[in-house]
């Protein structure tokens, strides 16, 4: 599978028969109870969450919800969260804080939804509150990327102490036709954006902000789900038994250097001023 | 007779052909020199530059609060001579090797006189001691890379070490897609020193300026323990191209305005230019610590 293109990649997560979070909750958990609304306008079809049982130990569950036909996308508006979705996100993150329980994140998103009432109810500020309150939360937090990782709308799902990605997933700050439509004016360029724009779970490994790379069954997920759905579980296993053993002070300092430190940039001494600091070049 | 019409338009067409070619002609028509007029681009109002610079760049008709360069923001914000500068050495790299990125980074350069989209740096705002941040839109659209997402936390754990409060001017067409996956971690970046500073009980104030969209509004400009609005200015997180696109429909001109955040809760007031450094002076000292209650 290592020889895929992202673009032969993204015609395979959008396979209708992919595996959804739905799908693997019942395969990865033994038992699962849904939590609805946000308490304050609606629930959002568009995110689980719940409380879930496995090898003996609650967690809380959240993830972005794509559907498999026509019918459950518009239930679920193809994985498109409102607000009140991230909301909702975050309050059962709040609850899982006040428990004690890890959590885990699905992430399958291709973004938060562009539409008037989201603007209206505040999209931008859903999304922004979730990056700050995730960073801070005092228990473990494991995000896996099913499929698609799509800009602010993934990441509000995506601030957490080991992040993994199926082997075929693409995690991006835009869709390869947003990319091109914006940089090259030419909507149409998508298959070469996507194969420029470093978005596989190989090219996040290498930037540092991948921890891990699930393998997914010959052919993709969707030709044996039973076994993705073990391999995820195997993950999460090992994720949590590594996570629940630091304290949480050392958590929160991991969490925070984990995102702190990406960025390439270059750091020239001659013009410093204020505090100055060690002339450095910095790289990721 | 006839035949004298035409000399007329003849001599017209060769007029205008030779001015098209740019030769040098009888020219008697008015020319405007470039930069004499402002046309507002909300109400398309037109104003003299002059006036225009001397309203703080503020249409005089339907108060749109105009894009200014940091410099300008600096000077009608801190005291004077106050700001010592951060970081003025961070630049980018080039790290999904993107091609002509170097280049319009360059270009920037050059255009703005800036190292990047952002300053960042200690000042007083009527004596009063802060960190500011200023976003500066003529800088590839303030998009946010590594080297803004870098300066904005580190201002932001400069000041929570310090025990300072953060004012910042945002500006952004959102995260920088030359940067790819690189620039979005920057919103989780740059939110978690927001978190640190929060915790800390430091006080932020964001004023949001003309445009505040993308990754920026979905992180650190929406963070604000007090959220400030210039009039008029766009703020949002998708853009409205994208949400026409999408509904098929256009949307109402003040959709996404600073007033339409106002109504929808998401800002605490909206601030003229001309009374932005006293309010925000006045909100500093709101938040000094040991205050007595006077008998």
């Amino acid at each position: 599978m290592g020889n895929l293109t992202a673009w032969e990649r993204m015609e395979l997560i959008r396979h209708k028969g992919r595996p959804t979070v739905r799908d693997y909750i019942p395969m990865i958990f033994d038992e699962f109870y849904e939590m609805h609304g946000d308490r304050c306008y609606g629930d959002d079809a568009a995110i689980v969450g719940g409380i879930a049982r496995v090898h003996g130990i609650s967690i809380t569950v959240l993830g972005q919800v794509k559907g498999h036909d026509l019918e459950e996308n518009k239930k679920t508006n193809f994985s498109c969260p409102h607000p009140e979705g991230y909301r909702k996100a975050l309050r059962l993150a709040k609850q899982a804080e006040k428990f004690g329980r890890p959590i885990v994140c699905f992430v399958d998103t291709p973004g938060a939804f562009c539409g008037v009432a989201a603007e209206e109810r505040g999209q931008g500020e859903a999304i922004a509150r979730n990056l700050m309150e995730f960073s801070r939360l005092k228990v473990p937090v494991i995000c896996i990327v099913l499929g698609e990782g799509g800009s602010g709308g993934a990441l509000a799902l995506g601030v957490c102490d080991e992040l993994a990605m199926l082997e075929n997933a693409l995690y991006s700050v835009i869709s390869p036709r947003g990319f091109a439509s914006l940089l090259w004016k030419d909507a149409s360029r998508e298959k070469e954006a996507a194969d420029r724009m470093r978005m596989t779970a190989e090219d996040l490994q290498a930037f540092g902000v991948c921890d891990a790379i699930i393998p997914e069954p010959a052919g993709g997920a969707h030709v044996n789900p039973q076994v993705m759905a073990g391999n995820i579980a195997d993950y999460i296993l090992m994720a949590l038994q590594k996570l629940t053993q630091k304290s949480v002070a050392n958590l929160l300092e991991a969490r925070y250097n984990k995102f702190r430190k990406i960025g390439v940039f270059q750091e020239s001494a001659a013009v410093q001023n204020g505090d100055s600091q060690k002339p450095e070049d910095f790289e990721l | 007779m006839l035949e004298d019409l035409f000399k007329v338009v003849k001599s017209r067409l060769d007029y205008d052909s030779r001015t098209a070619s740019g030769e040098e002609g009888s020219d008697s028509r008015p020319r405007i020199p470039k930069n004499l007029l402002f046309k507002c681009p909300r109400c398309q109002n037109v104003m003299f530059m002059d006036d225009f610079n001397a309203n703080l760049k503020v249409c005089s008709a339907c108060s749109y609060h105009s894009r200014i360069s940091c410099q300008e923001r600096l000077e009608l914000t801190v005291d004077k001579d106050s700001f010592v500068e951060y970081d003025k050495g961070l630049t980018t790299l080039n790290p999904l090797d993107f091609e002509g990125y170097e280049e319009k980074v360059a270009e920037a350069q050059e255009k703005t006189g800036l190292t990047e989209a952002v300053i960042t740096g200690e000042c007083t705002i009527r004596t009063r001691k802060c960190v500011i941040v200023i976003m500066d839109s003529r800088f590839m659209m303030a998009s946010m890379g590594s080297v803004v997402g870098e300066k904005i936390t580190r201002a932001f754990e400069r000041a929570t070490e310090k025990r300072l409060p953060v004012v910042l001017f945002a500006a952004s067409g959102g995260a920088r897609m030359q940067e790819g996956i690189i620039s979005l971690m920057q919103m989780a970046k740059t939110s978690a020193a927001v978190a640190r500073h929060s915790d800390a009980g430091l006080l932020y104030i964001t004023v949001l300026t003309d445009p505040t969209t993308g990754g920026v509004t979905a992180s650190f400009a929406s963070l604000g323990d007090i959220i400030i609005a210039e009039p008029k200015v766009l703020i949002g997180f998708a853009g409205r191209r994208v949400i026409e696109g999408t509904i098929r429909q256009r949307l109402p001109d003040d959709f996404q305005s600073a007033e339409f955040l106002l109504e929808h809760g998401f800002v605490d007031m909206i601030v003229q230019r001309v009374n932005l450094r006293k309010t925000i002076s006045k909100l500093l000292k709101a938040h000094l610590p040991d205050q007595k209650l006077e008998a």
